[in-house]
């Protein structure tokens, strides 16, 4: 097999595996990454929300927040993780095709 | 590692899309000339990889969550510039997308994992591996150390930016406009926790896709090597 094919393959697995990145640190009690807090997460570590953060923080609402779909928030960690497979798959997709149109421009044609 | 909206003021959001915009220029410029059409499908994978690896958060037992970023592996692969934009890739796709990083920090997130991660880690990968060849165990430790390094350097570079907040932007009563915490919070907490756990992820998932390819498809690797010249 082609080392490409197999590479392929390989993201594949790291889809399905995904949602570890999800359960461990929930397992572990593990909170938000380091500065990536939400406003309620920042008020309790800092004692009060700043005020421009609190304006910059609704700028964007992403599509699929947190790799999480809207509405399954309280459908516990199956969906979720279920949920975070397809993000997975969903971004792995727009990425690659992203980069395989980058790529007509970008490259060499020999 | 990805800054979200709102813990970096304008003045510091500007300054890196700006530093980021004559990179990308060039990082296009130069990857129009040296990739080979055929490598395209592996740039895909590279982005492809840095996304999804990004997914694995680690737990800090009872305190926060990291990951490692691939950038370094992407950068020995296709040279730095080809890694350049594989991460700006993948990190915008998680901004826009998923609210993995702010779009207002899109310039500063690509700036630590996507040029200073990619650049340290792989001068680092050259300067260790020296003249060694293709397959020699001495690569795989080059590897590992660079992703260990790049990522660290990469975390001091976002807790610099997280620090300077407060500086630059306070309210009269003294409280910050964006990110609370100064230099000393900041880079204690990112730092450590890279130094102790997220940097070791970054190793272990670089040496081994290079100890793997060494195996299995040496000539990848070596293509690598030409395209970044």
């Amino acid at each position: 097999m082609k080392t490409i094919t197999k590479l392929w393959i390989g993201l594949g697995i790291f889809a399905v595996l995904s949602p570890l990145g999800l359960l461990l640190p929930e397992h572990f009690k593990a909170g938000d990454a380091w500065g990536e807090w939400g406003l309620d997460g920042i008020k309790e570590l800092a004692g009060y929300i700043p005020k421009g953060l609190e304006k910059l923080s609704s700028l964007w609402s992403a599509p699929i927040p947190d790799y999480a779909f809207k509405g399954w928030e309280e459908k516990g960690m199956a969906f979720l993780s279920l949920a975070y497979i397809f993000s997975a798959i969903i971004g792995m997709i727009i990425v690659v095709f992203a980069v395989l149109l980058l790529g007509k421009f970008l490259s060499r044609k020999k | 590692m990805h800054i979200p909206d709102g813990y970096l003021g304008p003045v510091t959001c500007g300054v890196f899309y700006a530093v980021m915009l004559p990179i990308w220029a060039t990082a296009s410029r130069i990857v129009k000339k040296t990739l080979k059409a055929k490598q395209v499908p592996l740039l895909a994978i590279g982005a492809a990889f840095s996304f999804v690896i990004m997914m694995f958060n680690v737990p800090i037992p009872g305190g926060t969550t990291g990951h490692a970023v691939g950038a370094v592996l992407v950068a020995i692969l296709l040279g730095p510039w080809a890694a350049c934009i594989a991460v700006t890739v993948a990190l915008v796709v998680q901004a826009l997308l998923f609210g993995d990083g702010g779009i207002t920090a899109i310039g500063a997130n690509c700036f630590n994992m996507g040029f200073v991660e990619v650049f340290a880690g792989y001068y680092l990968y050259k300067l260790i591996s020296g003249r060694s060849p293709i397959t020699s165990g001495r690569r795989v430790i080059a590897a590992a150390i660079a992703g260990y390094i790049a990522l660290n350097i990469a975390a001091l570079s976002t807790a610099v930016m997280f620090g300077i907040q407060p500086l630059l932007h306070k309210t009269a009563a003294g409280e910050s406009l964006y990110c609370p915490y100064g230099l000393n919070v900041a880079i204690t907490a990112m730092a450590g926790e890279h130094l102790l756990i997220f940097g070791w992820v970054e190793a272990a998932v670089t040496a081994l896709v290079v100890k793997y390819l060494q195996k299995q498809d040496p000539d990848l690797l070596e293509a690598g090597e030409e395209v970044a010249e």
